[in-house]
C-alpha cells in the first residue's frame, strides 16, 4: 500500500478522529454505548454504510447537479440504511430493537454526509472508500472503548458475560449505577478529549478568553 | 386531554431528545457559544419539528403502514420498509419550502433564522422525532403535541448550554478540556439535572 493511502486511512483513528476532534457523529456514539453488544454492532453497521455510500458517490460524483448533490448523497445513503435495517432486523433482532431508531439515524449521522461531501464528490473510488474506512475505524475506537468502559463500571460484565463478580451475587465489585445512565457518557467523553489532547497537544483548541493573571509587581 | 398534556410535558423534560437521547448532538455541540444563535437555531427546530411530525404521520398512517393502503384497494400491501427514506425525503421538503415561504412572506424571521434552517435537513433530532413517533405508534393528535413538545425540549436544552458556555469565558479550564472537552462535560452535568424529572407522572 502507497504511502499516501497508508495516511488517508489511518489519520482518521487518532490524529483527526471524527469524534474526538471533528465533533462529528456524537449522538449515537453517546447513544448507544451502555452495553458492548450493540456498540459493535452498530460500528459495524455505520462502517458498512460509510463505505458503500463513499465509494457509490465517488463513481456518480461527475453525473450529479451541483445545486441537488445534498439530496442524490441522502438517498444513496438511506437507501443503504435501509439495507442495513432490513439485515439487522432478519439475523439481529434482539439487538436491533434495543438500537431502536439509532440504525435508522445513520441516515443524519454526520460522518456519513460529511465524508461524501468533503473527499468523496472530489476523489476516485479507492482512496474514498480508504478514507471512509479509516473514519469508520476512527468512530468504532471510540465506541468501542466508551462501552467497554460503561458495561465493565457500570454492570461488572461483558458483552453479557461477567467480569467482575458483583457484591450481589457474593463478589466485591459495586456496580456503578451511573455509568449505565445517559450523563456518564458525556463525562467519559469529555475525559476521553482531555486524555487524547495530552497526548497529542497539537489538538489542544486555543482559548477565546484568558483570566488575567495580576504580578505582585503590576499595578491595577 | 389529560394524556396530552402528560405526553407535553413528558417530551420537554423526561424525554428530552438533546439530554436523554442525546439527539442533534452536533449542532448542539457546536451552535451553543451564544445566547441569541441558540434561541433562533432553537425557534427554527421547534417549527420544523412541529411541522414535519404530524406530516410523517400522516404518511405513516396512510401510505406505509401495514394494509394501510387499503383504501386504494391494496390491503396486502405492506411499504413500511420505505419509512426511513420518505421520512428524510419529507423533512428535506419541508425545510425546502419553509425557507421558500418566509423568504416570501416573513423576510425579518427568515434573515433572523437565515443558515440554520438548511442545517435543520441533517439535525437527527428532527428524524429522531419522526422516527419515534412510528415506534411509539403515536395518533395523529399526539404527533402533533409530541412535535411541539419535543422542539421545545431541544431549543430548552440548547439555550440552557448556550448559557452556561457563555458564564464558562471567565472560568480557568484545563489546556486539554478547552472547547469541546468541558462542553462535553457541562452537557453531562445539564443532563444529569434533567434526570431528575425523571420520576414525574403526570
Amino acid at each position: 500500500m502507497k504511502q499516501e493511502e497508508k495516511r488517508i486511512l489511518f489519520e482518521p483513528v487518532v490524529d483527526n478522529n471524527p469524534i474526538t476532534l471533528q465533533v462529528l457523529g456524537i449522538c449515537s456514539a453517546l447513544a448507544v454505548t451502555a452495553k458492548l453488544a450493540p456498540s459493535l454492532i452498530m460500528s459495524l453497521g455505520l462502517t458498512v454504510v460509510l463505505v458503500c455510500s463513499s465509494a457509490a458517490i465517488s463513481l456518480i460524483r461527475n453525473h450529479i447537479p451541483t445545486n441537488i448533490r445534498i439530496i442524490v448523497q441522502l438517498t444513496v445513503i438511506a437507501s443503504l440504511v435501509i439495507v442495513v435495517d432490513e439485515v439487522l432486523r432478519a439475523y439481529a433482532y434482539e439487538i436491533s430493537k434495543q438500537l431502536s431508531v439509532f440504525v435508522g439515524l445513520i441516515i443524519t449521522n454526520c460522518i456519513v454526509l460529511g465524508r461524501t461531501e468533503a473527499f468523496a464528490l472530489q476523489n476516485p473510488v479507492r482512496p474514498s472508500a480508504l478514507d471512509a474506512l479509516g473514519h469508520g475505524m476512527g468512530y468504532s475506537a471510540i465506541l468501542i472503548l466508551v462501552a467497554t468502559l460503561r458495561e465493565l463500571l457500570g454492570s461488572g460484565t461483558l458483552l453479557g458475560h461477567a467480569v467482575l463478580p458483583l457484591t450481589r451475587d457474593g463478589g466485591w465489585y459495586e456496580p456503578n449505577g451511573l455509568m449505565l445512565l445517559a450523563p456518564s457518557a458525556f463525562f467519559i467523553i469529555g475525559m476521553l478529549i482531555w486524555a487524547v489532547r495530552t497526548w497529542k497537544p497539537a489538538q489542544v483548541e486555543k482559548p477565546a478568553y484568558r483570566i488575567h493573571v495580576v504580578h505582585r509587581t503590576e499595578t491595577l | 386531554m389529560e394524556a396530552h398534556i402528560s405526553l407535553f410535558v413528558r417530551s420537554i423534560f423526561v424525554e428530552n431528545l438533546a439530554l436523554s437521547f442525546f439527539l442533534g448532538m452536533c449542532t448542539y455541540l457546536a451552535i451553543s457559544k451564544r445566547i441569541e444563535t441558540a434561541i433562533g437555531l432553537g425557534v427554527a427546530v421547534t417549527v420544523v419539528q412541529a411541522i414535519t411530525v404530524p406530516a410523517n404521520n400522516l404518511i405513516f398512517q396512510y401510505l406505509l403502514k401495514d394494509g394501510a393502503l387499503a383504501w386504494a384497494g391494496l390491503p396486502d400491501v405492506d411499504l413500511s420498509f420505505l419509512g426511513l427514506i420518505s421520512y428524510i425525503g419529507v423533512i428535506a421538503a419541508i425545510v425546502q419550502i419553509l425557507e421558500m415561504l418566509l423568504d416570501r412572506y416573513f423576510p425579518p424571521l427568515y434573515n433572523a433564522l437565515g443558515i440554520f434552517l438548511p442545517l435543520i435537513s441533517v439535525n437527527c433530532a428532527i428524524l429522531a422525532g419522526s422516527l419515534f413517533m412510528v415506534e411509539r405508534s403515536y395518533t395523529f393528535s399526539e404527533s402533533v403535541v409530541y412535535g411541539v413538545g419535543s422542539g421545545l425540549g431541544w431549543a430548552l436544552a440548547l439555550v440552557g448550554l448556550a448559557g452556561i458556555r457563555e458564564k464558562l469565558k471567565y472560568s480557568d479550564v484545563p489546556e486539554g478540556l478547552q472547547g469541546l472537552g468541558i462542553t462535553f462535560i457541562a452537557g453531562g452535568l445539564m443532563s444529569l439535572t434533567f434526570m431528575s424529572f425523571s420520576g414525574i407522572q403526570l
